[in-house]
């Protein structure tokens, strides 16, 4: 996959860097989302994730760097940005104590919609995000999941032409969250370029460029398909008669990134696609006296995940 | 400005406000509780007071003004001094409440119409101050009138000299109200939006009205507006209390009285968005209202006379708006000034309400760090 070129692009972010204090939360991070595109941003906790959404909105004010959002300049244009994007803020930032409708109809008036159109668009998001028996109940007293989906309406309702969403769906329910993501790929194909940030690999599978953040440093960035191409040979599927062992036999072995139980086998991920790490683990798991077999499997986004986030420690460490 | 957003936050403002019940019964409450309490505090109708009586004269007009005094009830008599220097003694050991003493040179000031009797109170309890008061006035009046109608020719009835001690200034209900609305406007009004804007932060809700189009102007307007209104319904619950309960005159035009509240709740409100925009917290929010409340209430001449304090505390106190308020409405109530008289004050109110709206919005960023 090409490059996107410069004027295809939502958000350019070069050297983005926020201190706070001594801490490094993000660490010059160079960031490059396509216009229409769903773009996943991954990290463990305290990545930086969050406050980089921030700093691309304009409420933080970066440390260092560039930021260009929809061809302004951020933070300097931030106030010319806020009728042409949505962020739905990480925890649920919407008036508890106002109606399902009264936060509607507040963010309709702040965004200034014509009174007819502020109208006809409530009605509408009332409609397509299931609101319409609840539309006089208390923000506060909703559910986790049903809190959520009133905040991307409402992140919505000026149609944006580029929304941020900070963990979208971390409390919402499997299949709820099939159709949220069903909602933000509609908007995906009306034109809207996502950024959204998740701890779920199965929602960043989904995305069409992921974005891996660790401890504030950019660690992977490209199409899933790109991503866990560059992992091949990389992940071996151990099927050990006793798991539990095979895998304490595995631990600390030069070269073993991560060895996660599956069902009854073991899924390893080594340092390195050679013969080296592979001949290492197939010793290893000898020595502890297990009889094990040992393949090759495919790479998913769990492991560019682990993969990504523990080459940092590596490096770290030396 | 855009009068749709600043609308918007009007309306949840009021909305919000709505739904919360405990706010909702402090608009009223507070003015009710504190005026009946003041009010009633000052305005008991006193009986029994232990007095003792010095009656250095003792002629038998001396005798029939301690008489008459004593028949009102008001005063029990419960020692007899020899001197006024005794009684002011017993007052300090707190055996008497009022002292009533009689010059020896009675008659002859009485004559002369200068004052002929001293009654001493204990000015550290107001109530008992307020009912000496009343007692000083009716006595002499009462007594030289249906004794030796006067000939035509004689000075006025000799007044009788009242001394409070440890409180110079003589206080009543009349006093108290106009002053009150001050006190209560600007306890509520610190307070109401002191709490705004770290609420918000607080609650999580400013990340969210950051990100939108809002600008920081209307949003701390709209923030104020709703208040407004809240402080003059105060306004009128305490005017009309202060009416119906004590009669407190309003000599003035009722739209200064009114015109000088809101220039009062102006300059609380945006010295309350002021603190909300330093308080980390609502707690904090709370302390520093405190904090500005209570000097208000010592210094600006609602609690001790003005003309009495330092010259230091005094310039402190003219950055108050309680101070410029208490003489902008004793003037129009008590004294049937108007507005254009007392213009030093009005201005020094919408001078304060510009200054600390300024700062609010200068200090309030759009921004989370
Ligand atoms: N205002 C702040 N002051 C000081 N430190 C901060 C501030 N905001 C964030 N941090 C720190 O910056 C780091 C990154 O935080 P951030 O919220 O961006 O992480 P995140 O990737 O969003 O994490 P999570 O997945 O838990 O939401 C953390 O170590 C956090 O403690
Ligand atoms: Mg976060």
């Amino acid at each position: 996959m090409n490059a996107p070129g410069d004027a295809d692009l939502a958000i350019r972010a070069h050297g983005l860097t926020k201190r706070f204090g001594t801490l490094v939360a993000v660490d010059h991070v160079d960031l490059a989302v396509p216009r229409r595109n769903v773009y996943g941003f991954l990290g463990p906790n305290g990545s930086g994730k969050s406050t980089t959404i921030r700093m691309l909105c304009g409420l933080l004010t970066p440390s260092e760097g560039e930021i260009d959002v929809l061809g302004l300049s951020v933070p300097a244009q931030a106030e010319q940005l806020r009728t042409r994007i949505g962020y739905m803020t990480q925890k649920f930032s919407l008036f508890e104590d106002l109606t399902v409708r009264e936060n509607l109809e507040f963010l309709a008036d702040v965004q200034t919609l014509p009174r007819a159109r502020a109208k006809r668009r409530i009605d509408e998001l009332v409609e397509q995000y299931h609101f319409a028996d609840r539309q006089r109940q208390l923000a506060g007293t909703m559910s986790g999941g049903q809190k959520q989906r009133l905040a991307l309406a409402c992140a919505v309702i000026n149609e944006p032409e580029l929304l941020f969403l900070d963990e979208p769906t971390s409390a919402v329910d499997p299949e709820s969250r099939r159709d949220f993501w069903e909602k933000l790929f509609e908007l995906a194909d009306a034109g809207t370029t996502l950024l959204v940030s998740t701890h779920y690999m199965d929602e960043a599978e989904r995305c069409h460029r992921i974005a891996i953040l660790d401890r504030g440093v950019l660690v992977a960035d490209g199409t899933p398909d790109e991503l866990t191409g560059e992992l091949a040979g990389r992940t071996l599927l151990v099927a050990a008669a006793d798991p539990r062992r095979a895998q304490r036999a595995l631990v600390g072995v030069d070269g073993v990134l991560s060895v996660a139980q599956i069902g009854n086998s073991l899924r390893v991920l080594i340092a390195d696609g050679r013969g080296d790490a592979r001949q290492r683990v197939a010793d290893a798991l000898a020595r502890a006296g297990q009889k094990a077999d040992i393949e090759e499997t495919a790479p998913n986004l769990e492991d560019v995940f682990v993969s990504a986030t523990h080459d940092g420690e590596q490096e770290r460490a030396a | 400005m855009n009068l749709r957003r600043l609308w918007a936050v009007v309306l949840k403002e009021l909305r919000q406000m709505r739904r919360d019940r405990i706010t909702l019964a402090m608009i009223v409450g507070i003015p009710v509780m504190q005026l009946v309490l003041f009010g009633y505090a000052i305005n008991l109708n006193l009986r029994g007071l232990a007095a003792g009586i010095a009656d250095q004269a003792n002629t038998a007009g001396s005798r029939a003004v301690v008489m008459d005094m004593l028949a009102t009830g008001v005063v029990a008599p419960v020692a007899e001094a020899r001197t006024p220097d005794e009684l002011v003694a017993m007052l300090r050991r707190g055996e008497i409440s009022v002292g009533i003493a009689v010059p020896p040179d009675f008659e002859q000031r009485k004559a002369q119409g200068r004052e002929a009797v001293q009654v001493m109170v204990d000015g550290s309890d107001t109530s008992v101050q307020g009912a000496a008061a009343q007692l000083a006035q009716m006595a002499l009046d009462a007594s030289t009138r249906a004794r030796e109608a006067p000939p035509a020719s004689t000075p006025p009835p000799a007044p009788i000299g009242v001394v409070a001690f440890y409180n110079p200034e003589r206080r009543s209900a009349v006093n108290i109200v106009p002053g009150l609305i001050g006190v209560i406007l600007t306890m509520t009004m610190v307070l109401f939006t002191g709490v705004s804007i770290v609420r918000e932060r607080e609650r999580g809700n400013m990340e969210l009205l950051i990100a939108t189009p809002l600008s920081r102007t209307e949003l701390m307007v709209g923030k104020v507006l709703p208040f407004i209104a809240i402080g003059l319904v105060q306004t009128t619950v305490i005017l009309a209390l202060g009416i119906w309960l004590f009669t407190v005159p309003v000599r003035g035009s009722l739209l200064d009285v009114y015109f000088a509240a809101g220039l009062l709740i102006l300059a609380n409100l945006t010295l309350g968005l002021m603190i909300s925009t330093k308080a980390q917290s609502q707690f904090q929010a709370m302390q520093m209202t405190f904090f500005v409340f209570l000097p208000s209430i010592l210094l600006s001449g609602f609690m001790f006379p003005f003309a009495g304090m330092p010259k230091v505390v005094q310039w402190l106190a003219e950055v108050m708006p309680l101070t410029h308020f208490l003489r902008l409405i004793r003037g129009i109530m008590l004294r049937g000034a108007g507005l254009a008289e007392m213009w030093i004050d009005v201005v020094a109110l919408l001078a304060f309400t510009a200054v600390m709206m300024s700062a609010a919005i200068l200090r309030f960023h759009k921004r989370l760090d």
